[in-house]
């Protein structure tokens, strides 16, 4: 099988800093990869590379096929991006963000309606259609950014700390749907703090001051450390740092 | 230099066709009205800051004197004397308050600030059966504001020398007095100068303001991040972030054109579409500023901040409708052409007040072209290579 995301040897340098150094990883198709690391690691320089918005120092990248040097306009066409900060415009309605996401994705209006049904009846949120997305409760305003990053039903969906600030019942509930995207044939690239979630990934990396430091199932990454959680994996990992922020 | 070549050549035909860009410029620019027009405090900026400026300018802040409470002594108690006094009250400038006895009198009203001008007509006056000179005439005046004591003077000069002026015609004096006529504003209404200025002024607030918080709050918000991460181009961005704002500024613009035209009697003398024109490239300019102020601002507050503080004094101070460039120290003078609000208030002056056409204003109008394009391209350069980041 072909991997969606292929890297090799992909580094980022600021100056004499290399946030990033000889990243080599595959991502196989519908796989939930875990891409932990402390802050200040590198995660965010990596990702941003892979989604198209930082050209790499040097090595090389395809994402859905497409080289990430000169092809970042398909590559955009090909990702959902949600991060963190829900990023949806409180002051619009449900209906007007899915509109407004599906609009810049370029998808006609046809097909925008469609959409919106269709996500407005799996989140169960037809009732609140109309409300703006201010006065929604925190659970539903981060399903809803997720679904509105799959709106134009990428190849790979990339979270970027999804689940920041929320609590133990509403995380679970977002995992389900990201079970859920994946059963539809959608990867998922997720960075993540929760050692919790770590264990729900097909296979984590763990970097270290820019460099991968682990990279497999997290049982096996378990049974190679010997220890019994991720959590104590990723201890072992991550007091090496030399960096921080 | 080959990714590039291969960027523009090799993928050309596999961009999107335009149908679609425009269909997603008009999704993103509804949106941008949508957040413009459900937020109070930007409705609140763009009509409430027009509204007040004008009326503070208009009515409050001028340097004109109307209805000055003036006080007279006199002391010749002739039937010329009692004409002057009549003159001088019936003027729409002076209030004769007080008819004191003594200067002593005066002294009293001026430290109790009650009068601005006592007019003393001398006994000696009845002697000189013919005086027609208004040098007879003793004028005091409270200088502890001197401008407004030079323009008291000025006034009540005027208003003998005219006094005088029409005995003398009756008495066939050979003497030149000279007529004037104050051209383009003959009722010397501080207004007509402000209004352009404030003008200038809140285009330019609004413009900056409008622009730099908008881009600023995705930023803040995090949906820049996801703009990006999207196939919609970062000119594209900005395009949609700058139409908008430019539209409501031009109906900004008529907003405040239609204030001063029925709240201060302003008419506007030259051509419409010319001052229309103008103000759009005003406009840009502002807009570019903002854009390259929304590059830098770290949040929200901080963009308010430059641009509220960091545009309104130089505007306010370097665009001349407060104090006359040319009276300035040459550095300032020199600063002050690096102000867009400048000749923009040059233009709108000599369009809305005297009239004048193209060939009068296509100089600065050439400047603010200029700055405009320098302008976007810079704000444009900036804002990709913070994206590059």
């Amino acid at each position: 099988m072909q991997a969606v995301i292929e890297a090799r040897e992909l580094t980022k340098s600021f100056g004499s800093f290399i946030a990033a150094n000889k990243l080599t990883f595959d991502v196989m198709p519908g796989e939930i990869f875990g891409f932990l690391g402390a802050n200040g690691a590198g995660k965010t320089t990596a990702m941003r590379m892979l989604c198209g918005l930082s050209i790499p120092t040097s090595g090389e990248a395809r994402i859905a096929g497409f080289d990430v040097y000169t092809q970042t306009e398909k590559i955009k066409q090909n990702i959902g991006y949600m991060s963190q900060k829900f990023s949806l415009y409180e002051d619009l309605t449900v209906k007007e963000n899915i509109r407004f996401y599906g609009g810049i994705y370029g998808l006609k209006i046809p097909q925008i309606k469609k959409k919106t049904d269709e996500l407005l009846h799996e989140l169960q949120l037809t009732q609140e259609a109309d409300k703006l997305v201010r006065e929604l409760p925190l659970g539903w305003k981060q399903k809803l950014s997720f679904s509105v990053a799959l709106v134009h039903d990428p190849k790979i969906v990339f979270l970027d700390e999804p689940t920041g600030g929320v609590d133990p019942i509403t995380r679970r509930q977002f995992w389900d749907l990201i079970y859920y995207a994946t059963s539809k044939g959608i990867t998922v690239f997720v960075t993540t703090h929760y050692m919790d979630e770590a264990e729900y990934c097909n296979r984590v990396s763990i970097m270290v001051d820019g460099v991968i430091e682990a990279l497999d199932k997290p049982s096996v990454l378990k049974q190679k450390f010997n220890v019994d959680s991720m959590e104590e994996v990723f201890y072992l990992l991550a007091r090496k740092a030399k960096r921080s922020e | 230099m080959w990714i590039v070549w291969k960027r523009y050549f090799i993928y050309w035909p596999e961009k999107q066709n335009v149908a679609s860009n425009v269909k997603q410029l008009f999704i993103f620019i509804q949106k941008e009205f949508k957040h413009v027009f459900r937020d109070r405090k930007t409705l609140l900026m763009l009509f409430g800051m027009p509204t007040t400026q004008i009326i503070l300018f208009g009515f409050a802040l001028t340097n004109e004197i109307k209805n000055s409470e003036v006080a007279v002594l006199d002391a010749a108690k002739t039937e010329l004397s009692q004409s002057i006094i009549q003159t001088i009250d019936a003027s729409t400038y002076f209030d004769v308050r007080y008819h004191i006895q003594n200067t002593k009198q005066a002294e009293t009203l001026f430290q109790k600030g009650k009068i601005k001008a006592v007019v003393v007509i001398p006994v000696e006056f009845k002697e000189a059966a013919f005086a027609q000179q208004p040098n007879d005439i003793q004028l005091i005046t409270d200088a502890s504001d001197p401008n407004v004591s030079t323009t008291i003077r000025n006034y009540l000069t005027t208003i003998l020398n005219s006094f005088f002026a029409e005995k003398n015609k009756q008495a066939a004096s050979m003497q030149i007095v000279p007529e004037v006529r104050m051209l383009y504003n003959p009722e010397l209404k501080g207004a007509f100068n402000f209004v352009p200025g404030v003008i200038s002024l809140v285009l330019m607030l609004v413009c900056t303001m409008m622009s730099s918080v908008s881009i600023v709050r995705e930023k803040e918000m995090g949906t820049m991040e996801i703009l990006l991460v999207s196939p919609f181009k970062p000119l594209y961005i900005i395009i949609s972030k700058l139409a908008p704002y430019f539209l409501i500024s031009i109906f900004n613009l008529v907003f405040i054109l239609v204030l001063s035209v029925t709240l201060l009697g302003l008419s506007i003398k030259g051509s419409v579409l010319l001052l229309v024109l103008a103000s759009a490239l005003f406009i840009i300019t502002s807009l570019a500023i903002g854009l390259l102020i929304s590059t830098t601002a770290k949040s929200q507050q901080n963009a308010m901040m430059i641009s509220l503080l960091g545009m309104m004094l130089p505007t306010m101070l370097l665009t001349g409708f407060m104090f006359p460039i040319e009276n300035m120290p040459l550095g300032l003078q020199m600063l002050s052409n690096i102000v867009p609000s400048r000749w923009f208030f040059i233009i709108i002056k000599n369009v809305m007040l005297k009239g004048l056409g193209f060939m009068h204003v296509w100089k600065e109008m050439g400047i603010l072209t200029l700055m405009a394009f320098l302008l976007l391209v810079v704000s444009i350069r900036k804002f990709k290579i913070r994206l590059q980041e």
